[in-house]
């Protein structure tokens, strides 16, 4: 299990840096093994900033990690490389995550070398044929190619593929699908969907509210680094309880249903008021809290 | 009608050879109407909007005709564009939020942009702050840098910006794309509110999104590998679609409330075609359900029902493009 407990970043600002900027503020949730957790935000709501603390890019200003009941903080060089053998991230921009210079597969071969120097080549292949097939693609089209010669969705999924080849447990999607197409980017969802059946826990992170409604168990909805409502997906969505979630789910643009004549927010002008104190959750029914206002 | 573009045809000019964007496209746009532009990356819609205003170096207009309110756009002819750039056809750019010169307060930078168009600042300024207030901006932001603006606020200040000549034409390239949903929302209601109160004639709005599409547009224009697929008011596009690539898409668009346990979405397999030597025939064959030999000839552009455009065969554009024979057998 991955649990969060009153993490928070806090970065300075100002030119003396003076000012204290809180980037995630008091945030705990946990990530169970088969659950997608969906952490849904605007810009600037902390969201990537969690992600990259889950995978250790970042460090926590206060609270702690852990994984398996260890604490992120003590792990250090061989255990560390166990963590990353367990927890892998996958980000936005897929053309940005290969080196344009090298082939695309070369992402496998670092994997290989930096954790699997003692395997052997047939094994290896085996190995590398399996996490290919799991993400749907064929070794034929994507293998040996340079990184312009395949298109965002293939990009992506080998890069999902790579994060197999490790025994994951659980995945950090950072914005996974938000540069694909809209004909390619659900079948990465779904696949995200198939890997959680075989027990991969994902945090998926968005900012497209039927991305995360249409995959996640459960929701958490971030606004300025703190949490204003968390909870089983079906919840949050069908009875969202803060007027914050209200207010962004009216503002979702759909498909068979126009917006509503009331004049949108504009909950965005200027430079949003950032909280200090994050407001204590309180709950409102069986696996739904709500930020208390 | 406001804008009539007729077989129009604009090749990249590459290494490789010619990339052909746009292939023969034609389209109406009436007074008044926004017309959404969709498809996917690579479709020719950004192509299109830009060559109604101004091909870059790489562009190569082949040949066709665009007209705007009677008059012809001589849009391969950089110099002889200028005139109507900006009073007649304007643009709000894919990267509003990086279009400001940052280095000019916000108010000098329309000062000297009206002067390069021979415009007076000082007397346009009082319908300049009348729209920045409309569009929920105080007249401070004149005096201040892009950089003290946030991106909803830039993308507010480059519409006014962009609109304030009143174009007949605008262009607007995938403008709520970077925008969180409430500033999306904003932005995009905005948008269609200048039309609304005659800031503009008529728009072509360029998204990938369908959804905010939906919301604003009138009419929708599906583009698929630099050829019109389908044009249709925005109901019939997302309700009643007839093209197969046009079905595909919409059902493969999750919105709020669709699980993937109840009700699992699929995308549409394989990859659009190269626009550097495109297959014969309709481009989508490769990956449509319903291709058949006869999809190895081109489908034509037709209307097959009042204000509803397809180019498919199966979608019933043979039945509109040879006339009905007379009696059918009824009884098979």
């Amino acid at each position: 299990m991955l649990s969060l407990r009153g993490v928070s970043k806090t970065y300075s600002v100002g030119a003396f840096g003076g000012g204290r900027l809180n980037a995630v503020l008091d945030v705990s949730f946990d990530v169970h093994p088969g659950e997608v957790l969906s952490l849904i935000g605007e810009s600037g709501s902390g969201k990537t900033t969690i992600g990259r603390m889950i995978l250790r890019l970042t460090p926590l200003s206060a609270g702690t990690i852990s994984y398996d009941g260890i604490d992120l903080a003590t792990l250090h060089r061989h255990r560390l490389k166990e963590y990353y053998r367990h927890v892998q991230g996958v980000f936005q921009d897929p053309f940005s995550s290969y080196n344009p210079i090298f082939k695309a597969d070369r992402i496998f071969s670092m994997v290989r070398s930096e954790f699997f120097g003692d395997v052997d080549g047939r094994t290896w292949a085996a190995k590398l044929d399996r996490a290919l097939e799991a993400v749907s693609l064929n070794p034929d089209d994507v293998l040996g190619k340079f990184p312009h010669q395949l298109s965002g969705g293939q990009l992506q999924r080998l890069l999902v593929a790579r994060a197999l080849l490790l025994d994951i447990r659980y995945l950090v999607a950072d914005e996974i699908i938000s540069m694909l197409d809209a004909s390619t980017r659900i079948d990465v969802l779904n696949l995200l969907a198939d890997l959680k059946q075989r027990g991969l826990g994902i945090v998926f992170i968005t900012h497209d509210l039927s991305l995360g409604n249409y995959i996640s168990d459960t929701t958490v909805i971030l606004r300025h680094g703190a949490i204003v409502e968390m909870g089983a997906t079906v919840k949050v969505f069908g009875d969202p309880r803060h007027p914050y979630t209200q207010a962004l789910l009216a503002s979702v643009p759909q498909l068979h249903t126009r917006w509503g004549a009331e004049e949108a927010a504009h909950a965005t002008n200027g430079s949003p008021q950032r909280l200090v104190e994050a407001a204590e959750l309180v709950p409102v029914d069986d696996d739904h809290l709500v930020a208390a206002q | 009608m406001a804008l009539t573009v007729e077989s129009l045809r604009v090749y990249y000019r590459t290494l490789a050879g010619d990339v052909k964007a746009l292939d023969d496209v034609g389209f109406r746009l009436a007074d008044g109407e926004i017309m959404g532009l969709a498809g996917e990356s690579g479709c020719g819609k950004s192509t299109l909007g830009k060559s109604l205003i101004r091909l870059d170096g790489r562009m190569r207009y082949i040949g066709g005709r665009i007209e705007l309110d009677g008059e012809e756009l001589p849009i391969w002819d950089d110099e002889a564009m200028n005139p109507f750039r900006y009073r007649h056809v304007s643009l709000i750019p894919q990267y509003a939020m990086s279009a400001l010169n940052p280095t000019r307060k916000i108010g000098r930078m329309i000062r000297e942009l009206l002067r390069s168009r021979g415009v007076d600042f000082e007397a346009i300024r009082p319908e300049l702050e009348r729209r920045l207030d409309l569009v929920g901006l105080s007249t401070d932001v004149l005096d201040r840098y892009p950089i003290e603006l946030s991106g909803g606020m830039k993308q507010r200040t480059v519409m006014v910006i962009s609109t304030l000549l009143d174009p007949s034409l605008l262009i607007a390239d995938e403008i709520t794309s970077a925008l969180d949903v409430s500033t999306q929302r904003a932005v995009a209601t905005t948008l269609a509110g200048f039309r609304d109160r005659g800031f503009v004639k008529s728009m072509i709005v360029i998204t990938h999104d369908l959804s905010v599409l939906y919301q604003i547009a009138d009419t929708i224009l599906v583009m698929y590998a630099g050829k019109l697929a389908e044009k249709a008011s925005a109901d019939d596009i997302v309700s009643a679609p007839r093209h197969p690539y046009t079905r595909l898409l919409i059902s493969s668009l999750p919105e709020v409330g669709v699980r993937y346990e109840e009700h699992r979405l699929s995308g549409i397999a394989g990859r659009p075609p190269s626009l550097l030597d495109p297959p014969q025939g309709c481009r989508f064959r490769d990956r449509c359900p319903l291709a058949s030999a006869r999809c190895a000839k081109e489908p034509p552009f037709i209307e097959v029902a009042e204000g509803h455009s397809v180019a498919c065969w199966e979608a019933g554009v043979e039945a509109a493009s040879t006339p009905k024979p007379r009696e059918r057998v009824e009884a098979v």
